[in-house]
């Protein structure tokens, strides 16, 4: 099977890959290829041109720095991160999403940068960046900016990485009080998250003092879910309040929020998100099951 | 359309070629290369029968430009035998009727090859996540994971 044609340039540097991007109009970026090509291959998205950004070299560094963050560099594939110790210590939601994503030879083939700024609908990663509020280090022809990770995510397959944009890193904020993970529900069909909840907490033992909850594969956007977070905050942590939050899942997204397809119909996925929203509060907290 | 000028190194051997943008690596290993081990399954990046190393990991042959592979070490399993002397894991496949139809044989060796070099004495679950990626659609998958199996104890003995 064979995409439509394109035309192949190759960047040396960031700055050369937004020149690329300028000089191109409708130019994709393309490193790992794994949102890209398949998109390509059933003809749902057809570039005129590619900028290979595969062999940048120095955007794959995971590091954690005093400022009470860690960085991951746009080029860290989801293997990398899922062996990551930096990650595992400090934003373990992430690091559960990246050792959740489909399959080893692809999360050795899948890039991080490409993976948020595709803003595939069903992919594990961004319900992980909204828990943890992460952001995106992007460089354009106007220079760099930083996008919130509850700015990104626009619609199916569209975020606010502008198309002359390169993302160069993810950056996620680190607190050592709080706890984090991501439960997925695979499709058995894409291996894609049917439901996929992060969780972000910081308690001090007895009491919720912040969430974080956010969804992914369930609805058309992943979003973060505050009727749930508004029933966590300032609870006691306990088996009721899960049961009490979880119960919220749904509440604050549209009717038409949740995706309905051949594995499961949006009434379904509605009911499996309060499921699993509960079962990944227990995930983290330290309380019952 | 653009053509473009690039070489690899395909188990230990170098090679040029001219690709299209749009020629897939597993294309080319194929029928640019010769190298037919690779097999084109589903072309979604889900069944893995294409699934070779790259710089030493395995990625989906079918997922990746060729274009984009200039200068990679690529590894096929066409590799794995030692001048015809079949390797470890493909002795032990062949013993424990790891194969049937043999179309997902090559991207199943791939991985579990590449999975047995950082984990020497495996579980089966951990053998069964190793090979998530590649999928048999005759279903022979505890023979699989007997054969890998297998060849963990047989490796570790020898070690």
């Amino acid at each position: 099977m064979y995409t439509n044609d394109f035309d192949y340039y190759r960047a040396d540097s960031v700055g050369e890959a937004v020149e690329l991007l300028g000089d191109h109009d409708g130019a994709e970026l393309v490193a790992g290829a794994h949102g890209l090509l398949p998109r390509m291959k059933t003809g749902d998205e057809s570039p005129p041109a590619l900028v290979d950004i595969g062999q940048l070299n120095g955007l794959d560094a995971i590091e954690s720095s005093d400022g009470g963050s860690i960085s991951v560099g746009a080029l860290a594939t989801h293997a990398e991160i899922a062996d990551s110790e930096i990650v595992r210590e400090h934003a373990a939601a992430l690091a559960d999403a990246a050792s959740e994503l489909g399959d080893p030879p692809v999360r050795n083939g899948g890039t991080i940068g490409g993976n948020l700024a595709h803003g595939d609908p069903r992919s594990d990663p961004p319900a992980a960046l909204l828990a943890l509020e992460g952001s995106l280090e992007v460089r354009g022809s106007d220079g760099e900016r930083t996008i919130d990770a509850a700015e990104l995510f626009e619609g199916p397959f569209e975020t606010a990485v502008a198309d002359d944009e390169i993302v160069t890193a993810v950056r996620i904020p680190t607190d050592d009080d709080a706890v984090s993970g991501y439960r997925k529900r695979r499709d058995p069909l894409s291996g894609y998250a049917m439901v996929g909840v992060g969780v972000w907490l910081r308690t001090d033992d007895e009491t919720i003092e912040a969430a974080r909850v956010a969804v992914t594969g369930a609805t058309t956007t992943p979003a973060r879910l505050s009727g749930v977070e508004d029933e966590l905050e300032g609870s006691a942590v306990s088996e009721e309040t899960i049961t009490a939050a979880a119960a919220e899942a749904g509440t604050a997204l549209d009717a038409d929020a949740f995706v309905s397809d051949v594995q499961a119909s949006a009434e379904y996925r509605e009911h499996l998100l309060t499921i699993d929203t509960e079962r990944a509060l227990y995930d983290v907290l330290d309380v019952g099951q | 359309m653009s053509e473009h000028n690039i070489s690899v190194t395909v188990n230990g051997t170098h090679h040029e070629l001219t690709v299209e943008p749009r020629t897939l690596l597993v294309s080319a290993l194929r029928e640019e290369l010769g190298y037919t081990g690779a097999n084109v399954g589903c072309e979604t990046g889900r069944c893995g029968a294409c699934t070779v190393r790259v710089d030493g990991e395995t990625i989906k042959s079918c997922t990746r430009f060729a274009v984009q592979s200039d200068g990679a070490e690529i590894e096929t399993v066409e590799g794995l035998a030692d001048d015809g002397e079949l390797s470890t894991l493909q002795e032990q496949f062949q013993e424990n009727h790891g194969l049937q139809c043999g179309y997902c044989t090559p991207g199943m060796l791939m991985s579990a090859d590449t999975f047995l070099r950082e984990n020497e004495d495996p579980s089966r679950e951990e053998i069964r996540d190793a090979i998530e990626g590649n999928l048999c659609r005759c279903t022979g998958y505890h023979n699989i994971v007997d054969a890998i199996e297998a060849t963990a104890d047989q490796l570790g003995e020898q070690r």
